[in-house]
């Protein structure tokens, strides 16, 4: 990840996330949700399982979520890394 | 039984609370748009999420379109392949002026299904919203066998007719015409544009009536306050539904006993009026008249 990037809003149902880089290779979360705290740890889990898959470290994520369902949250994070990146989703490797 | 589109409702994909809970509202089909509707710099966010929703459970059961941006723009093969792998059971064309648009979208869709090994042919609905693809409507409709139907988009078509919408809608007298007979003449369904206004319920409704009555399938819709009123105008009434009861009936008894001609109230019950009876008994069971097992 080469950027600062942010995707998404503030609307409810919604999500927004900000993403930045940092020198430790590892993933830092912070997130402020107005639904229960019953979904925190899905949500983190959910951000951490998509990095991954994504093969991102080196970054923080900044969370504000409105409520959002699982896939807008996963929509939202890949956004912000591949505007990060400068880059598209490769569809073909995704095959 | 056929597929009954009677509402096709956009979904902007940059909308994500509409994203989210269109499946709510029932439309026939959900219709994502990452066209006109999405701005420049959220083209890329709203496309993965179209990506996402149309594998989401909550559209397992209901039927979904996507307008992707033109292929000759910077978006639309980006759309296409996250669509296609998305699992979108159709794809609408705008801007379709020419056979080679909806033969180019087919082979682009084409080479995409064959990549990811989907055996499921994904249908195209082409979008008509010139002159241009007015006139060539007769050919368009019958070039690919992917087609499940032609859409009149009005707004663009008035524009390139140097005119403006009016409530009456006179001036989409020629495009309703033209579009609705090249598609009955390739056997597929027609469209009618949206009506934009959503505060105007009188002037939708007025709208619906004049487009049911012309022979549309369906229409494309822009507010869920519309899906359910539109339904109730295309809903068969009560008399029609007991005619059609009669009709089949009586066809279904002239059948049995070997009659050549069946006759109902002393008229003639011939193979065009039973069709009739049985798309009424259809539409009856999509608009929850009545159960399939009473067909």
């Amino acid at each position: 990840m080469i950027n600062s990037a942010h995707a998404g809003t503030l609307e409810s149902s919604d999500v927004y996330i900000q993403i930045n880089p940092i020198e430790e290779d590892i993933v830092e979360i912070e997130l402020h949700s107005s639904v229960a705290e019953l979904y925190d740890d899905m949500i983190e889990e959910l951000i951490r399982d998509t990095l991954k898959e994504m093969g991102v470290t080196g970054i923080n994520v900044h969370v504000q979520d409105k409520g959002a369902l699982d896939f807008v949250i996963k929509a939202r994070l890949q956004a912000a890394v591949f505007r990060a990146c400068g880059t598209v989703p490769s569809w073909e490797e995704q095959s | 039984m056929m597929k009954f589109r009677r509402s096709m409702l956009f979904v902007p994909g940059a909308n994500t609370a509409m994203v989210c809970n269109a499946f709510v509202y029932k439309p026939d089909t959900v219709m994502f748009d990452l066209e006109d509707s999405v701005a420049l710099s959220e083209k890329d966010s709203a496309r993965l999420m179209v990506y996402h929703a149309l594998q989401h459970f909550t559209y397992k059961d209901i039927e979904t379109a996507v307008r992707v941006n033109p292929l000759d723009s910077v978006f639309g093969h980006l759309d296409l392949q996250a669509v296609i792998r998305g699992g979108a059971d159709i794809i609408r064309l705008p801007k379709t002026d020419t056979v080679d648009d909806v033969l180019d979208m087919q082979s682009a869709i084409e080479k995409i299904e064959k990549e990811i090994g989907r055996t499921k042919k994904t249908k195209l609905l082409a979008a008509i919203e010139s002159a241009e693809g007015v006139v060539n409507a007769v050919q368009i409709a019958r070039c690919s066998d992917r087609l499940m139907g032609i859409a009149l988009g009005a707004e663009d078509y008035v524009r390139d007719l140097r005119t403006q919408r009016t409530k009456e809608g006179t001036e989409l007298t020629a495009a309703r015409a033209q579009i609705l007979l090249a598609a009955r003449a390739a056997k597929i369904q027609a469209f009618d544009s949206v009506f934009p206004d959503v505060r105007d319920k009188e002037g939708f409704i007025r709208e619906v009536e004049h487009v049911r009555g012309l022979g549309f399938d369906g229409k494309s819709l822009v507010n869920p306050n519309q899906i359910s009123i539109l339904h109730d105008i295309y809903a068969p009434s009560e008399k029609e539904i007991d005619w059609a009861y009669e009709v089949v009936e009586a066809a279904a008894h002239a059948e049995k006993n070997g009659l050549g001609v069946v006759s109902l109230d002393g008229k003639m019950v011939d193979a065009p009026i039973i069709a009739r009876a049985e798309f009424t008994l259809e539409l009856a069971i999509a608009s929850g008249l009545i159960g399939e097992e009473d067909e």
